[in-house]
């Protein structure tokens, strides 16, 4: 059956050559396993939602310059007239934006005092008008009410009684069941109560790279700020329509500051994300290229020994073998080598896996995966062999009468 | 003889062009993958300041939280909080000594038409300058007693002096800056160290800032600080009780000149520790650390894990051509026993044949690196253009890699020509002859 016994004798004579090609497989597979396992795990952190309406908001910098100025009074101005301008849904003035990277963190801890376990997470500073402006879910509890919202100093220690977590954190305080934490009066800062009164499907932190980033807190501060964003969601549809119209509504009525940095939300993730982006990229390229130069020295391979086989091709086909035997004979002959760098490849894989694990702290990479690049593999060695096949099943048998 | 050889070679290789072809596409495309990663990666763990790197030490003192330690006990915070950095540049025990953080202004110019200018800024000590050897095109740096007497004065980059005036030398003119009026005392040229050694807190391949002012105008709260700041005990109202506080968001770097006074200076940073451990400061053990510039470098992990993981990619990368290549040269060099058993037949001698076939590999070898050196250029400005700025500068390639990728490709050739040559040698002629 299948000649295997031949195949291999007839191997045996030409060691190095198969051992190279299936070094080469082997090779192959093991990059292009752990190549696809990072793009995988790239992939993944990029999917995550930020919990944002993101096709939909843009945020801008307000910075001041002049002395002596009355930080409160314009912060209500401004805020009245974008909220007043049509095509705005809503807009507040926050501390920082998700996913951009720069962002303020505090911790909270069940019990007050400096030696308790305390759990971290993002602090958004914010008004009653967070979350419509922000475009998140309040899936229990309550929001902020005007009352609630206080005025922060520059440098000040103090924490407003309020605050509205994410469901992420709130399943933090609480493992087992996260609508526990509804009500309950935690401390931040060490020793201020502060009181959850709302609990939010998502709202990411703005370090994409941190494990805490699904976690984070809104308090009802608006802030005395040289330089203070507003976060700004319009009408679907309407983003960059009304991006410049808002710079200029602001850059016109007030002449002692700058307006900067007019960001959509979409360009942040991009941004956030752009080494994620580009090194998914780079690997995807490899992996292409190195399947091809793989698949081509198959090629070349095949093509010389056919050549160089000619005569015993003819001599075969002259004996009575099909076009269809001939064929099979070099694919069940790559098939062989292929197996071999197979089984060398997938000890490469799992080995540089383990490199990659405990050298940048990735995941074990699943067996899936490893299927996959075996099988996918089998088929490029066996694409490759095709057409030198054919063309070994075209030496007419009269080759073999002739002399070379 | 060694123009005959190329000759043949040159025969040969076109003889089989779609081989050669391929063999000259893969060492290529190896060449060019391993050249763009290791280009980057040199660049990333290049020396910024080379002939004085072993003299700079950045300063680490362990202030932090007894319960709860920095980095998981791993390292000691890597800024320093005001409080310290403020006692240690009174003491002056270093040769040169430099307080700095990253700070945020902006210049309102006296020409009403000209809109404000948002500038990154530097507020650093005096020796700043002359410690990490900054050049100037006009003025130069502030006195350490401008530092002392809290002055109002500036040093602007290139570019921004470009931008305000014309290039001219500004030094003498005064310039409004947050409100305040600021003398302008020099011009720096461009200056980028990359990556950019100074403060790494904030990005260590970020550009170098647009202006510099003293440090202690931040307490007199003359110019607003920015950066990172991370603190872990609460403190009071206010920006004093800020600046008295644990928090970390300033950055020390000494210059010693010898091992000797390295070794005093740690011990006059132990004593300090020790004086400040009566106060009830540093509850955690001592842990003081000088690192130098490389040390301090490698300790923040600068060369990014992406950058790495790509090296070792593309080196495997170019294993897997390398073994295209064997495999190729070897069908090739066997194809050609016959011509190898008539030419041994008719007199050539194993050298002989040796070299020739060496030369070959060499040949496409040679092919092999020039097109891995263009693969390479255009690989980097993918690289660039894919990372943006923070790739910024990493992605050039300077002489060295150029004549690095060739060599690398011949030598890498010449090896994996090594085995097919001599197996083609060791062709039996009479053998050979009697098939014909």
């Amino acid at each position: 059956m299948l000649e295997i016994g031949l195949i291999l004798r007839a191997l045996m004579r030409n060691k190095i050559g198969a051992l190279l090609i299936a070094l080469q497989i082997a090779l192959t597979l093991a990059i292009m396993v752990n190549a696809i396992f990072m793009i995988q795990d790239r992939n993944q952190q990029m999917l995550r939602e930020s919990g944002l309406d993101e096709t939909n908001t843009f945020y801008l910098t307000n910075t001041i310059f002049g002395n002596d100025y009355n930080n409160k009074v314009h912060l209500q101005t401004d805020l009245h007239a974008i909220r007043n301008t049509p095509g705005i849904i809503d807009a507040i003035q926050i501390n920082a934006i998700p996913l951009s990277g720069g962002g303020w963190s505090m911790a909270l801890q069940h019990e007050p005092g400096d030696d308790k376990d305390t759990i971290g997470s993002a602090v958004y500073m914010v008004d009653d008008h967070a979350l419509n402006a922000l475009g998140v879910e309040l899936i229990a509890g309550e929001n902020f009410t005007a009352q609630d919202i206080q005025w922060r100093e520059e440098g000040t220690s103090k924490w407003p009684p309020k605050t509205i977590i994410t469901k992420a954190f709130a399943e933090q305080l609480y493992p087992d069941n996260w609508q526990l934490a509804i009500g309950k009066t935690f401390y931040i800062s060490q020793t201020q109560p502060i009181q959850i009164i709302g609990v939010m499907k998502a709202l990411q932190a703005p370090w994409n790279g941190w494990t805490g980033v699904e976690r984070s807190m809104l308090v009802p501060f608006q802030m005395e700020s040289k330089n203070s964003r507003y976060f700004i969601r319009t009408e679907p549809g309407r983003r960059d329509e009304m991006m410049p119209i808002i710079e200029k509504l602001l850059a016109e009525s007030d002449k002692e500051r700058i307006i900067r940095r007019v960001t959509t939300l979409e360009e942040t993730r991009k941004r956030s994300y752009r080494q994620q982006n580009a090194t998914n990229k780079i690997l995807t390229t490899v992996i292409i290229t190195l399947t091809l130069i793989t698949g081509f020295g198959i090629v070349g391979l095949a093509i010389f020994s056919i050549n160089r086989r000619t005569k015993q091709i003819g001599t075969r086909r002259a004996l009575g073998a099909t076009q269809w035997q001939v064929m099979r004979y070099f694919m069940v002959e790559n098939f062989m080598i292929s197996a071999i760098g197979v089984i060398i490849g997938v000890i490469g894989a799992i080995a540089i896996n383990m490199w990659l694990v405990s050298t940048f702290s990735l995941s074990p990479i699943s067996f899936d995966l490893i299927l996959f690049g075996v099988i996918s593999l089998f088929f490029v060695g066996q694409l490759a062999v095709l057409y030198p096949a054919r063309r070994a099943a075209k030496i007419s048998p009269a080759t073999a009468t002739r002399t070379v | 003889m060694f123009n005959y050889y190329i000759k043949v070679a040159w025969i040969s290789i076109l003889r089989h062009w779609g081989l050669s072809l391929l063999m000259i596409c893969a060492i290529g495309l190896g060449i060019g993958a391993t050249m763009t990663t290791v280009t980057v990666n040199y660049l990333m763990s290049a020396n910024p300041i080379p002939h004085k790197s072993e003299q700079l030490f950045y300063v680490q003192l362990d202030s932090w939280d007894v319960n709860d330690p920095f980095d998981e006990g791993q390292n000691p915070p890597d800024q320093m909080t005001f409080i310290d950095s403020t006692n240690l540049m009174k003491a002056k025990k270093a040769f040169r000594q430099n307080v700095q953080a990253q700070a945020f202004a902006v210049i309102e110019p006296s020409d009403p038409e000209i809109l404000p200018l948002i500038v990154s800024g530097r507020a650093n000590s005096a020796d700043f300058f002359a410690m990490f050897d900054v050049p100037f095109i006009y003025g130069s740096g502030w006195s350490s007693s401008a530092d002392d007497n809290k002055e109002q004065v500036v040093v602007l980059n290139k570019e921004t002096n470009d931008k305000l005036y014309g290039g001219e030398n500004s030094v003498g003119k005064s310039i409004k800056i947050d409100g305040n009026m600021f003398k302008i005392v020099g011009v720096i040229d461009t200056w980028e160290p990359k990556p950019r050694f100074y403060d790494i807190t904030t990005g260590a391949f970020n550009d170098s800032e647009e202006i510099f002012v003293p440090f202690n105008l931040i307490a007199e709260e003359k110019i607003t600080r920015s950066g990172n700041n991370s603190c872990w005990k609460p403190f009071g109202d206010g920006f004093k009780a800020y600046l008295a506080s644990e928090c970390i968001w300033t950055q020390f770097w000494v210059e010693l000149k010898t091992e000797q006074d390295k070794q005093a200076y740690l011990a006059f940073l132990n004593a300090y520790v020790e004086e400040q451990k009566q106060f009830g400061r540093f509850e955690r053990p001592m842990d003081n650390r000088l690192s130098n510039v490389m040390q301090w470098l490698e300790n923040q992990e600068v060369v990014a894990d992406d950058a790495k993981m790509m090296m070792a990619m593309a080196i495997m990368f170019l294993v897997v051509c390398l073994l295209n290549t064997v495999g190729l040269l070897l069908a090739k060099f066997l194809g050609k026993a016959p011509e190898i058993g008539l030419r041994q037949a008719l007199g050539a001698s194993k050298a002989t044949l040796f070299c020739q076939y060496l030369i070959e590999s060499a040949c496409i070898g040679l092919a092999g690196g020039i097109l891995g050196l263009f693969l390479a250029f255009l690989g980097l400005i993918g690289i660039e253009k894919l990372y943006g700025e923070n790739m910024q500068g990493l992605a050039t390639l300077d002489g060295n890699m150029m004549v690095l990728s060739i060599v690398v490709s011949l030598v890498a050739t010449l090896i994996a020509g090594i085995y097919p040559t001599w197996r083609a040698c060791k062709v039996q002629p009479a053998h050979q002859l009697k098939c014909q």
